[in-house]
């Protein structure tokens, strides 16, 4: 439980990953590294696909990230109209990808492939949690 | 270059926005079609594989109804499932149902009728055909994921909206001419250029229709397809590959990988090269889906694709005919039939019997059929 927190709607409730949630309550994005051999999960993972083992460590996501692409969408799925238009967005921060959203702060005429980005958790009114990226 | 599997018989729907039918009356069609043309009879079938996304089907297991309704009983059937490239992994599956020798006959029958849920139910399974747990929170949907790789093949090559009007103007030109399309209207550049925007930088134009359809393709080993077939076609080579569904496991955006390996695998098996292609039917449920597989078939540079939609140089007559049946774009993508509509239209063209889109003397030809967000990538060469 917890996890259904996580986004504007979440579709999954259980997981291994609930922290990921508490982390972001105390406004952390954070990644999971594999303690037998040192890969970076994001999405978090539960379980290595590398080495096999389970035993995982929560690691920050901090810094400047890159944007890889991103698009404005103008129609939306059921759940979703209310935030037309919204911007999604893939960042790259330092080999670790990470999908999300673009703040609405930072308009689209203002976007670029490769412009510095960092990525802040957002708390929704209605209680969500999130993240999105903001220029830097 | 082995010739163990043909293809004897192919049918086809006509694809429309609302079939006034059920799927199993909907399937008939397209099998009623590939039988004639294969000139066989049910009971020579030895199994039957039916392809669908089952989120859109009210009937559960559909196999088992289709099967019954199109007298295949008691012969066995199953599903197969790779989203969009379904009926491709049908043929895969089927060639090695015959290759094994199970089977010396398999019947490859792709259906989906995207109308028989509603449109808000439709609207709802649209943001789930992405990772539900990190990237469906967001308000995913695949007009976003292709607009990304659009705006990283736009940023990397320079690329333009122009580049992908085009792909639509010459979509539309051929759609036009498709009894069996969908969309049968002419669009002009500008059409498609201000068009509304869906997801930037993708407009109305540069996405195809959903679409109600069904396709059948008829499979058989080298001596029934000798036995049974004038002009059987033969799978020359075929390629199937996967890349992580979540946008975060992609190398780069502006290309799909599943698609450039399993083009490579194809070829090898095949022992031809991308310019040895005469004809070939790629995914373009995006116009910026074309334009990579351009690239990634290998039919052009990375990067260099523009120059081929540019020069025309894949309309007939040109270097590489592609999607002259109008493709996805014009014919529409009912979702589990599109795969075996590429593979028909192949299969005309290098029989000779494509009519007024025929590319003459074609010998060669290749489907490329992507199932989601270049998640599945399945690549067909054939030949004559
Ligand atoms: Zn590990």
């Amino acid at each position: 439980m917890g996890f259904e927190k996580f986004g504007r709607i979440s579709f999954t409730s259980q997981t291994k990953l609930s922290a990921f949630v508490d982390y972001l309550e105390k406004g952390e994005l954070r990644a999971t590294k594999c303690k037998q051999c040192g890969k970076v999960f994001f999405p978090p993972r539960a379980d290595c696909d590398a080495c096999l083992g389970s035993d995982m460590e929560w690691v920050k996501i901090e810094g400047t990230g890159k944007l890889v692409s991103f698009t404005e969408a103008q129609y939306a799925p059921t759940g979703f109209e209310a935030d037309v238009p919204y911007t999604l967005a893939l960042a790259d921060f330092d080999g670790v990808r990470v999908f999300g959203r673009m703040s609405r702060d930072v308009p689209l005429d203002g976007m670029k492939v490769g412009m510095a980005v960092k990525a802040e958790v957002v708390a929704m009114p209605d209680g969500q949690l999130t993240y999105q990226f903001i220029r830097l | 270059m082995s010739k163990d599997v043909a293809i004897i018989g192919v049918g086809q729907s006509a694809f429309v926005r609302n079939y006034e039918g059920s799927i199993r009356e909907l399937a008939f069609e397209a099998f009623r079609e590939a039988v004639q043309d294969a000139g066989i009879s049910s009971r020579d079938i030895g199994a039957s594989l039916i392809c669908s996304a089952p989120e859109y089907d009210k009937q559960r297991s559909p196999s088992g109804l289709i099967a019954e309704y199109l007298g295949l009983n008691p012969q066995p059937t199953f599903m197969l499932e790779s989203v969009c490239s379904s009926s491709t992994t049908g043929i895969r599956v089927g060639y090695s149902l015959i290759k094994s020798g199970l089977h010396d006959i398999v019947l490859v029958l792709g259906f989906q009728k995207m109308s028989e849920i509603s449109s808000a139910d439709s609207q709802e399974r649209m943001g789930r055909g992405a990772d539900i747990m990190w990237e469906a929170p967001f308000g995913t949907m695949m007009p976003a994921y292709y607009a990304m790789h659009a705006q990283a093949h736009f940023a990397r090559y320079g690329s333009t909206e122009e580049d992908l009007a085009l792909i639509r103007v010459k979509s539309s030109k051929y759609g036009v001419l498709n009894e069996k399309a969908v969309y049968r209207k002419e669009i002009t550049l500008e059409q498609a250029l201000t068009a509304p925007p869906v997801s930037t930088p993708l407009k109305r134009f540069d996405c195809c229709a959903n679409a109600d359809g069904a396709s059948c393709i008829i499979m058989a080993g080298a001596a029934r397809a000798k036995e049974i077939s004038k002009k059987p076609v033969w799978i020359l080579g075929l390629g199937a590959a996967t890349a992580p569904m979540t946008l975060t496991g992609r190398d780069a955006l502006d290309g799909l990988n599943c698609a450039r390996l399993a083009a490579k695998q194809a070829y090898e098996m095949a022992g031809v090269k991308p310019q040895d292609i005469d004809v070939a039917e790629v995914h373009d449920c995006f116009t910026i889906a074309e334009l990579m597989a351009y690239e990634n078939l290998g039919f052009a540079e990375p990067g260099k694709g523009v120059e081929l939609i540019r020069e025309g140089q894949t309309y007939i007559g040109g270097k590489i005919p592609v999607n002259v049946d109008g493709g996805l774009l014009s014919k529409g993508h009912p979702i589990g039939a599109t795969g075996g509509s590429q593979v028909r239209t192949i299969v005309l063209q290098l029989r000779g019997e494509a009519g007024n889109i025929q590319v003459p003397g074609a010998e060669i030809g290749l489907v490329h059929n992507i199932g989601g967000v270049g998640i599945y990538g399945n690549v067909v060469i054939m030949g004559r």
